[in-house]
Parts: structure tokens; C-alpha cells; sequence
């Protein structure tokens, strides 16, 4: 549990001034974990994406810490090799002992898709690093297409709904079971709207001696369509909807760590009427489609709150 | 009998991966990560031995490809680290993406590469094209001979990409070089590693207390300085590659430049190649000079940078030269060798030296002494007015109907 008058002593490492866009979420994932790390040294690494190049215009730069990017798929083999060079040199004499911590920061596109890869790699090798998808749930960088963490039903430039489909087809893919059954000592999920839950979480993982991975849910609101100032309340909703289970796995041991507001699960198009991408499902026609998803989101609830060992909110 | 030229050398019989592999034990560099390929294997599984044994202090990192073995050696050098990988072929062209970064970012990598054909058809043996495919990507490029070449230039290598701040890639052609075994000298451990020095990096992630960001994003306003600034490195390396050259005949004995030449002085022909080829011209260069025909080689070490004014200044007085590219570019006219050497003629004003250029040996396609012998005869009959130079490419020892 963090105390937030100790967070705020500590040191802020990403500036503002950045170009993330008002509203944006990758601004306050990054932020929010380099101020859950203290003062503890960091080395961050990013895939291509919004946050890099928005945090990295040449010759500025928004990162008060070491910061490295090179290519969109990688950045968890770029984590890899850093690593891989820090325990070399300590091992050598070369720099010295002290503890540096390693995170990698990439985008559900990067993550899910291009970078799944390059990540599965990286958590299996075992090497210490935190690995975070901010996941705004499509290639928002590039102008809002759809990725494997596109939500079904939701509109994007590459799956748009159109006179004979309705957005996305496919449910979005599980990315956090597939790192978890990576047998990987931490992994969780998150949303932007809970500091408290999200810095906590990465306290954790950057205290683990192994691979790490946090999904953090944070809107892009012109990817979503939302308002900017409702970023917050979004990604509750996605929690309070029962769409984005908030959770971590520790060493195998799955733990519900945010529940729905008033422990009950409100219907999905709760979530869905505040954002245009999903507007179409909330009209007559696509009330059959609607019920699929709402079904589809019970059983995925119903499961993760099994492997929790909650009783499941109705 | 072949005998040391270093005082301290020792002859060994190895393969040119065996002679690399050892290269990469002595420069003993802090990070190697790789994955498997066919021919090149066998390095990255003989230094993987090493580690096991405790002979090196690297970190080795089995990677699950060669895009991350790239990305990873990437990362370690910017982390710091004196960082190494290997590979060939399809490897190497999945790393694509990831060479010109590391060219971009002035990264002094050192990789081990095995040439050897790419896919379509899959073929596991040795030709050119995949590190020719690469020519523009701001890597070093050096070609060996046989073993001994192989290792020498991996040696060198450190230096060079380290003092260039250029990556750097040794290659040696698939199986041919790469699995044959040859007598080479050996040098102590500790000579080659007061030859390659300490990596001191200007500025690393790991020095988090002098934080940077690298890895910006460059729009019109710096983006075309920046690779202004690799294209004059590529320039700039070529002192830096005869200084280092120097420096390892005053050291270890052995003389290497831009390029060898054979028998070139009184030239009257030329046959221009890279790799294995050369060997077996030099025989055939040896049978011609008995006959009485003036033949000579260039045999280029060093194709990125490209020794144009040289090579240009080495060809003026010959009357006909033959450009052999073991690798084809596709591109509806020559391949990239010959079209290097002739723009590097035409830039210099050498033009009269009438050209052919000659495709071979593709997919690991047999090149013997009777196709060599050939290419000089018809280049004698060109000299001698008896024949016309080919307008376009010409390919040796492929059935065409």
C-alpha cells in the first residue's frame, strides 16, 4: 500500500511538457511508475508508440532517466540486453554493485501483436525486468487501428463498422493469462484510474528477482472517444462493467485486488454509451450482438474470479 | 609446412567458424546474444561452450530470434557493453530492420556473419547475397579469404567499429570457408586482448547518474544530419581501417588493406571478386603467368567502405577486368560489385579498361579453375580486340536456356 504523502517526496522523472495529447493515459503510466520507484535507479526502454515519440522529440527530451528506444517489437529484447549487459558488467567489476531496475514500456500493438514474441522471449529467459503494456486498446499512435486487444464490437479505422459489420469481430485476446502461464513470479492487470493499486503493483514487481509484467488499462480518447477529463472514470468503468478485471498473479496465486463499485457489476453498456467506438452497439439492431458481448465478459468474470477464489459480483 | 609469422603464434587446423569462434573468446566481449542459423551455428555454439566452461565472463543470451538477437546486442551496447552477435542468411535478413538502426545510432556492434544464400528457393549454401543486400545499411563490411583471414578480421574488427563508432561485420562465405579446415596461427590470448584494448563508451544507460535519451524521433528539421553524419563515418573509417591495419602487422606480422592484389603490377588483365573465389584465381593466375599471360586479381577485403579511388587507381593500366559478384541484384542490370567498381573507374576517369561482370556461384553453385580460366581467356581475346565486352551481366555455370 503506498502513502501518498510519500509518493509525492518522491522525485519526478518524466516532465511535463511532453506531447501526449490532454486526456492521454501513457503520460500517467509512465509517470505513475517511475514515482512507485522511488529513488531506486531506473534504465527505461520503449517501443515505437505514442509514448516514445511524444516523450522523445529531438533534441528534447521528457525523461529525467536513462531512456532508450530503437524499434516498435523489441522492447522487450531491448530490456533483455540491457539487462544482460548490467549483469555482465557488475560481474566483471566493470561498473558498480548497486541495484539499477529495468523497465520496458510498450503499447497493446507492440505488446499483443508485433512484440509478443519478442516478450514471450524475454519472460522466459528470466531476465529482471518490468514489463508494461499501457493498453489503450488499438494502434492509436498510427490512427486507431485494431490490435488483438481491441475489444469486440468497438470501431477502428481497420475494423470499422460499416453496412454489413459492427466493428471488430474477434474478442480481444487474454494477453495477461498467456504471460502468466509464462509461470512468471508476478504478473497483474491495472487501470490509470487507481494509483494507489497500480503503484502498489509495480513496488511489486520491481521487487521481484525475475521477469515482471503489468497491463495497465488507460484510454486514448480520441482512439475511445471520450472526453479527455473522463479518462479516470472510463477506465473505473471498464472495472465497475466487470470488462477489465484488476488483478494480480503472485507466484502462481491470482488475487482480485479492485472490485466493482458497490460490489455490482453494472451492464457493459454502461462502459460502452460514454465512447463513440462503441456507440453502434447501443442501437436496436445490434441488440443481439450486444447480449453476445455482455455474455462473453459474464464468463470471462466468472473465470477470473474462480481463479481468484471470489465469489462472483452480480 | 606453414609456419607463424607472430613470434608467439601457433599453427592450429581449424574451420573458419572454429577461427571465429576462438576470435570471439579472446576479444572476450561482456554481451553475445544470437540464435541458430545454418552455417553460422556452429560459432555461436562453440562460444556458448566457452561460457559454459567459465572461459569468458560474457552473458550470454539465447534469444528467440534473430530480430532480438540484433535488438538485445543493440541494447547491451548501449547499455555499455562490448556486445557481439552471429548469424547468416535468413538471420540476418530478419535483423534488417535492426542493422540500420544500429548503424543510426553509432553503435560499434562486431557480428560474425556467414554468407550464405537467401530464400526463395531456401538454399543453406554460400553466396553473397545477403550481406550485399546490406551494402547500404552503414555496416562495415569485410570479407575473408580462408580461416586465418577470418580471424584476423574479427581482431580487427573491435577496433575498427569502436574507433569508427560504425557497426561492424566480418564475414566468410558459407561452408566453404566457414566448415573447411585450414592451418592458421593462433595468438595468445593476452597479445589479442592488448590488441583489442577496453571499451570505453563515451556515455551508457547504466551511468543512470548522467541520464540520457537516445533512440529520439528526427523529423525534416535534424533527421538528415544525423545520417549525413553516419555517411561521413563510413567515409572517415577508411583511415581508421588502414591505422588498424597497421597496427596488427606492426603487431601480430600479417598485412591486410582495402583489398589484396595479385600479381596486379604488370596487369594486363584483372579479375575483381571477394571471398573464397580468390583462391582458387590465384591458381589459375598462377598457370596463366607460365603461358605467359599477364593475368592479376583484385581480391576486395573491405566492400563498406568502398575503396573506389584505389580501386579505380589499380585498374588504369589494366586493358580488360572482369567483376565476379556472387551475389545477382535483381536489378535489371549489374551486379553490386561491378557497379561499384565501375562508378568508383568512371568517377576517376579510368575508362578505357574494357569490363565484363560475371555472376557465379550462387546457392553454394560449384566455380572451378576451367570457369575462371575461361573468364581470363575471353578477357584476353577482349584485350586483344579479338572480342567485344559484354554489354550486360553474364553468369557462369548455370544451365540457361
Amino acid at each position: 500500500m503506498a502513502s501518498l504523502k510519500e509518493l509525492s517526496k518522491n522525485a519526478e522523472r518524466v516532465t511535463g511538457g511532453h506531447r501526449l495529447c490532454a486526456g492521454c493515459g501513457a503520460g500517467v503510466v509512465a509517470r505513475q511508475t517511475l514515482i512507485a520507484a522511488g529513488d531506486t535507479p531506473v534504465v527505461v526502454v520503449s517501443a515505437t508508440g505514442c509514448l516514445e515519440v511524444s516523450t522523445s522529440v529531438f533534441p528534447y527530451t521528457a525523461w529525467k532517466t536513462p531512456f532508450f528506444h530503437s524499434a516498435f517489437e523489441n522492447s522487450a529484447a531491448t530490456a533483455s540486453g540491457v539487462e544482460a549487459a548490467y549483469k555482465s558488467l557488475i560481474r566483471q567489476g566493470k561498473i558498480k554493485d548497486e541495484p539499477i531496475r529495468f523497465i520496458a514500456f510498450g503499447g497493446d500493438g507492440g505488446t499483443y501483436d508485433i512484440g509478443l514474441q519478442s516478450l514471450s522471449g524475454a519472460m522466459e529467459r528470466g531476465h529482471r525486468m518490468l514489463y508494461v503494456c499501457y493498453n489503450n486498446e488499438a494502434y492509436m499512435n498510427t490512427g486507431i487501428q485494431r490490435s488483438s486487444a481491441t475489444p469486440q464490437g468497438a470501431s477502428a479505422t481497420t475494423s470499422p463498422v460499416g453496412k454489413v459489420k459492427q466493428g471488430k469481430e474477434q474478442p480481444k485476446k487474454d494477453l495477461t493469462a498467456i504471460i502468466a502461464a509464462h509461470n512468471v513470479p508476478y504478473a497483474a492487470q491495472a487501470i490509470i484510474g487507481n494509483w494507489n493499486d497500480y503503484i502498489t503493483k509495480v513496488q511489486k514487481a520491481l521487487n521481484t528477482d525475475g521477469p515482471t509484467f503489468i497491463n495497465v488499462l488507460t484510454p486514448c480518447r480520441l482512439g475511445w472517444g471520450c472526453k479527455p477529463e473522463d479518462s479516470m472514470e472510463m477506465v473505473r468503468l471498464a472495472v465497475d462493467t466487470c470488462i477489465w478485471p484488476v488483478y494480480e498473479v503472485e507466484n502462481g496465486k491470482y488475487k482480485m485486488t479492485m472490485k466493482p463499485r458497490g460490489g455490482k457489476k453494472l451492464p457493459v453498456g454502461e462502459f460502452f454509451k460514454h465512447q463513440s467506438r462503441f456507440k453502434h452497439l447501443l442501437k436496436p439492431h445490434n441488440a443481439e450482438l450486444l447480449a453476445n458481448i455482455q455474455a462473453d465478459v459474464d464468463a470471462k468474470w466468472e473465470k477470473i474470479c474462480a481463479l481468484c477464489g471470489e465469489e462472483v459480483i452480480k | 609446412m606453414v609456419k607463424p609469422i607472430f613470434s608467439k603464434g601457433k599453427i592450429v587446423a581449424k574451420t573458419g567458424n572454429e577461427m571465429m569462434a576462438e576470435a570471439m573468446r579472446q576479444i572476450s566481449p561482456d554481451v553475445v546474444a544470437a540464435y541458430p542459423i545454418t552455417p553460422a551455428t556452429e560459432i555461436v555454439q562453440i562460444f556458448s561452450q566457452f561460457v559454459a566452461d567459465g572461459k569468458v565472463p560474457t552473458e550470454f543470451v539465447a534469444v528467440e530470434s534473430e530480430h532480438s538477437a540484433m535488438s538485445a546486442t543493440i541494447a547491451a551496447s548501449v547499455a555499455g557493453a562490448r556486445a557481439m552477435t552471429g548469424t547468416s542468411s535468413q538471420g540476418f535478413a530478419l535483423m534488417w530492420e535492426m542493422l540500420y538502426i544500429a548503424a543510426g545510432l553509432r553503435l560499434p556492434i562486431v557480428m560474425a556473419e556467414v554468407n550464405r544464400a537467401l530464400s526463395a528457393p531456401i538454399n543453406i549454401h554460400g553466396d553473397q547475397s545477403d550481406t550485399m543486400g546490406a551494402r547500404d545499411a552503414g555496416w562495415i563490411q569485410i570479407y575473408s579469404e580462408d580461416p586465418q583471414e577470418a580471424y584476423d578480421n574479427m581482431i580487427q574488427s573491435v577496433r575498427i567499429a569502436e574507433a569508427a563508432k560504425l557497426p561492424t561485420m566480418v564475414t566468410t562465405d558459407g561452408f566453404i570457408i566457414s566448415h573447411c579446415m585450414a592451418a592458421a596461427e593462433v595468438y595468445p590470448d593476452e597479445d589479442v586482448k592488448e590488441f583489442v584494448g577496453t571499451y570505453k563508451p563515451e556515455r551508457y544507460l547504466l551511468d543512470y547518474k548522467r541520464p540520457f535519451t537516445l533512440g529520439s524521433i528526427e523529423m525534416q528539421d535534424y533527421y538528415f544530419e544525423h545520417r549525413y553524419q553516419l555517411a561521413q563515418a563510413m567515409r572517415d573509417a577508411k583511415k581508421i581501417i588502414l591505422d588498424v591495419a597497421k597496427d596488427f602487422k606492426n603487431k601480430f606480422g600479417r598485412e591486410y588493406g582495402f583489398y589484396e592484389k595479385y600479381k596486379m603490377d604488370d596487369a594486363e588483365i584483372a579479375i575483381v571478386t571477394i571471398g573464397s573465389a580468390a583462391g582458387t584465381t590465384k591458381a589459375v593466375i598462377n598457370e596463366l603467368r607460365e603461358k605467359g599471360i599477364k593475368a592479376g586479381l583484385i581480391k576486395i577485403r573491405i566492400f563498406r567502405p568502398f575503396p573506389a579511388d584505389e580501386i579505380a587507381k589499380d585498374l588504369a593500366n589494366v586493358k580488360a577486368v572482369a567483376v565476379l559478384d556472387r551475389a545477382d541484384s535483381c536489378s535489371g542490370t549489374f551486379a553490386p560489385v561491378y557497379s561499384d567498381v565501375i562508378s568508383a573507374m568512371y568517377a576517376n576517369g579510368v575508362t578505357s579498361p574494357k569490363t565484363e561482370n560475371y555472376v557465379y556461384g550462387l546457392g553454394g553453385r560449384e566455380i572451378d579453375m576451367n570457369h575462371i580460366k575461361d573468364v581470363y581467356m575471353h578477357l584476353d581475346e577482349v584485350a586483344k580486340g579479338k572480342a567485344q565486352a559484354s554489354k550486360t551481366v553474364e553468369y557462369i555455370n548455370v544451365r540457361i536456356k
